[in-house]
């Protein structure tokens, strides 16, 4: 089956998307191995991991909750929490960390108040680590969805945010520093 | 078989042991702390590294199969401090309050330290972040002591097929403990202990009783009856250095009434009441079958073990009308203090403490259960498990040793060698066997000693068949029926045979499940360290008790029979529905809920 793209913004419902994940499940569960790629597409499908979807894809797996939560948490693509419209994910292999992606990185945290993990209220960022984009050259290195963004500056984070803030307020925090 | 070399001495082993396993079959010991016999090695805690010639690293004894020719050095200085390394690390992130550790000298890991002689911490290393989870009724958890050996991981997982416990998260944050480091009440633990048994170090364990305990013996104005299970009497020993299995049921009455307990009575005496009940109640439901036809649950199961309970209403709630509405002795114990014992010696039961000693964590959580009570009156108050009453018993500086021997208090404290089997797999079903077949047919059960040999040992699934034959008048229906009955010990086993049950429909009349491996010998609250040889032991201690006794069945205990004449009547009557019954619920096992 094909899972095209993230529903986040789209007008589905809980319904249709329990739907597809029943199709996810049907279609691993009796595959060698076939958890990890569930877990992937049901978050591609929900955007993030639930309590609901793990409960259902343990059932479905025959695997205890337990158990599907350790693998859930072992991965760091996987993630608990919805995440925001832009996922900021800040690269701290060893090239972008040697040349500044750890200041990067907690500037990125004071300018969205958000810890590595989470998501901001406004439901607009979430923050995640990323170990190499396999783009060295141009380090340090934060992507943003599909998009990244080299040689960031720690000192210039406020104009690198705003320039994803649909929010009005967010854009003239932006400017005004 | 292949030859190998281990420490200079040559050896002939078989070609799928391990170094560990081929190691112990010539006493050559080599320290592990996340190895459990009988599962496959896992490999975690690099405590058992041994030298291989020809091998480029050190290799993990529990892990490592042997090969031809291999020569193997186990006590190599470089094996040696190469493990050395392997316990500091442990020790540099492990929370060492030993002073005031519940394990004391019985920690693994601190006796591997001293036996290595590490008296200083090489490492001044980051600790693992403290969590202290104290959310149930049986067990508490202390993760700043976990050392991440995955054994409670491969018991709770593989042995009892619960899967409370995995590991979570990744790196240095590793965390051993429920879904998403949420606590043991969160998730659908049964409570069984297993993991407090093969914990190493204090990172599991009961929640004690005891300080409660303690308080209610010094208040002159409470009566404080106190039950001993059956288990408790070949086990409680081995804490004060005899042998597993050495009887010493006369020893732990004197010891109970030096504590202060004001009437030491015997589990046993209800474990033959619910023979009576239990019994009654299976041919009632056969009755219903057969004459009646009646749409009866059958088979039906024991409900003695409070894991199992706990178990069926998690993850098998189709099965709940099958099993036995009997409550376990512990319960009917508190029922029967609480009310025929209260009312004969003039004690208003509010005024009474029932103490448990069992060899379970899960019966904390039954003794509190909101149905085990009659009127508002809870059965049980307190549970100790055997730990904790070997920890009493040297508390209060009694030389257990030199205890004499002494009998239990009257009335409740007779028993039948029937009521002593309840301790060990298979005990329960034979012990039943040898009263409905009597109740059915006039005559002794047929068989040799009284012993179902097919459900004795350690199988995990084991059955038997009877033919019923020379029926007397009122079970005329029960002629040339073939009984069949199963056991199931260990939680694991149990799923198994559930799922086959599940899946190609019943072939049995009658099962015993027992939570535990080997029965609550080897339960979550017995004496560390538990193992197959320790287990057989145990229940040799047992049926010897059982054999040494006048008394072999149930229905012929003459205090149960004045039970029933003085005060409940008949089994299955008003009285015992009313005191001696209980029922079940499905629990969820989501997370949502």
């Amino acid at each position: 089956m094909s899972i095209s793209s993230c529903t986040c913004g789209q007008d589905v419902t809980e319904t249709e998307l329990m739907t597809r994940l029943e199709e996810v499940i049907k279609e691993n569960k009796d595959k060698a191995g076939g958890l990890i790629p569930a877990l992937q597409m049901a978050q591609i499908i929900f955007g993030y991991l639930p309590d609901m979807v793990v409960d259902r894809i343990a059932e479905g797996f025959n695997k205890t909750i337990t158990e599907v939560a350790g693998v859930i948490s072992f991965y760091s693509f996987f993630t608990r929490n919805p995440r925001g419209k832009y996922l900021v994910r800040v690269c701290l292999g060893t090239a972008c960390y040697v040349r500044g992606g750890k200041e990067v990185l907690e500037a990125i945290k004071k300018r969205l108040e958000i810890d590595v993990g989470e998501t901001t209220e406004d439901r607009q960022f979430s923050l995640e680590v990323g170990r190499c984009f396999g783009a060295c050259g141009m380090a340090p290195v934060v992507m943003v969805n599909d998009e990244t963004y080299q040689r960031v500056k720690p000192a210039r984070i406020n104009e690198f945010i705003a320039q994803f803030a649909t929010d009005e307020e967010l854009v003239l925090e932006g400017e005004e520093k | 078989m292949i030859n190998i070399t281990i420490n200079s001495q040559a050896v002939q082993v078989p070609e799928d042991s391990t170094i560990l396993q081929a190691a112990r079959m010539i006493n050559v010991q080599i320290p592990t702390m996340c190895h459990i016999e009988k599962r496959d090695p896992i490999g975690a805690c690099r405590v058992c590294l041994v030298e291989v010639e020809g091998a480029k690293i050190l290799q993990a004894a529990c892990s490592t199969p042997v090969s031809e020719g291999m020569v193997i050095h186990t006590n190599s200085k470089k094996a040696r401090m190469a493990r050395r390394f392997v316990v500091e690390l442990l020790l540099s992130e492990h929370d060492g309050n030993c002073q005031t550790c519940d394990r004391g000298s019985d920690c693994e890991l601190r006796t591997l330290g001293e036996d290595m002689g590490i008296s200083d911490l090489a490492f001044e290393g980051e600790k693992i972040k403290p969590h202290m989870d104290e959310t149930t009724p049986a067990l508490i958890r202390d993760s700043a002591k976990c050392i991440k050996c995955r054994r409670c991981v491969t018991v709770c997982n593989e042995v009892q097929g619960v899967g409370a416990l995995y590991p979570q998260d990744r790196g240095f944050d590793v965390f051993i403990g429920p879904a998403f480091c949420r606590d043991l009440k969160d998730v659908a633990c049964v409570q069984c202990g297993q993991c407090a048994a093969v914990c190493p170090v204090g990172a599991i364990a009961e929640k004690s009783s005891t300080p409660a305990i303690w308080d209610a013996i010094e208040n002159p104005d409470i009566c404080v009856v106190v039950q001993t299970a059956p288990a408790i009497r070949a086990a409680l020993g081995e804490e004060f250095g005899y042998e597993p299995g050495t009887r010493v049921t006369g020893k732990m009455v004197a010891a109970l009434r030096r504590l202060g307990f004001d009437s030491v009575f015997d589990t046993n005496f209800t474990a033959d009441l619910t023979i009576m009940e239990e019994g009654t109640e299976l041919l009632t439901r056969l009755k219903k079958a057969l004459v009646d036809k009646e749409d009866v649950a059958l088979p039906m199961f024991t409900s003695c073990s409070p894991g199992w309970i706990n178990f069926a209403e998690f993850y098998f709630p189709q099965f709940l009308p099958n099993i036995s509405t009997c409550k376990s002795p512990q319960q009917m114990f508190g029922a029967v203090a609480k009310s025929y014992y209260a009312e004969k010696i003039g004690v208003d039961p509010k005024n009474m403490i029932v103490v448990s000693v069992m060899p379970c964590t899960a019966k904390k959580f039954e003794a509190q259960r909101p149905e085990m009570n009659a009127d508002g009156i809870q059965d049980v108050d307190y549970v100790l498990t055997t730990r904790e009453l070997a920890k009493m018993i040297k508390e209060a500086n009694l030389d257990f040793n030199s205890l004499p021997d002494e009998e239990m208090d009257a009335p409740l404290g007779l028993s039948s060698g029937a009521a002593d089997i309840f301790a060990n797999t298979g005990g329960v079903m034979e012990a039943a066997l040898r009263t409905a077949y009597e109740i059915v047919t006039g005559r002794e059960l047929p068989v040799e000693n009284l012993h179902v040999a097919p459900i004795t040992g350690l199988d995990g699934i084991k059955e038997a068949s009877l033919v019923i034959e020379g029926t007397v008048d009122d079970w005329k229906f029960l002629e040339g029926v073939e009984l069949k009955v199963a056991v199931s010990h260990g939680l694991g086993n149990t799923r198994r045979m559930l799922e086959y049950v599940k899946a190609n429909g019943c072939p049995y009349h009658f099962v015993e499940v027992m939570t535990c491996p080997g029965g609550c010998i080897g339960g979550g609250g017995q004496p560390r360290f538990t193992d197959d040889s320790v287990r057989l032991k145990r229940i040799a201690g047992i049926y010897a008790e059982d054999e040494g006794k006048k008394l072999r069945k149930s229905h012929e205990n003459p205090d149960v029979q004045k039970l029933y004449q003085d005060f409940l009547g008949a089994p299955l009557g008003e009285k015992s529905h009313h005191l001696l019954h209980t029922h079940y619920a499905p629990k969820s096992q989501t997370m949502s809920d």
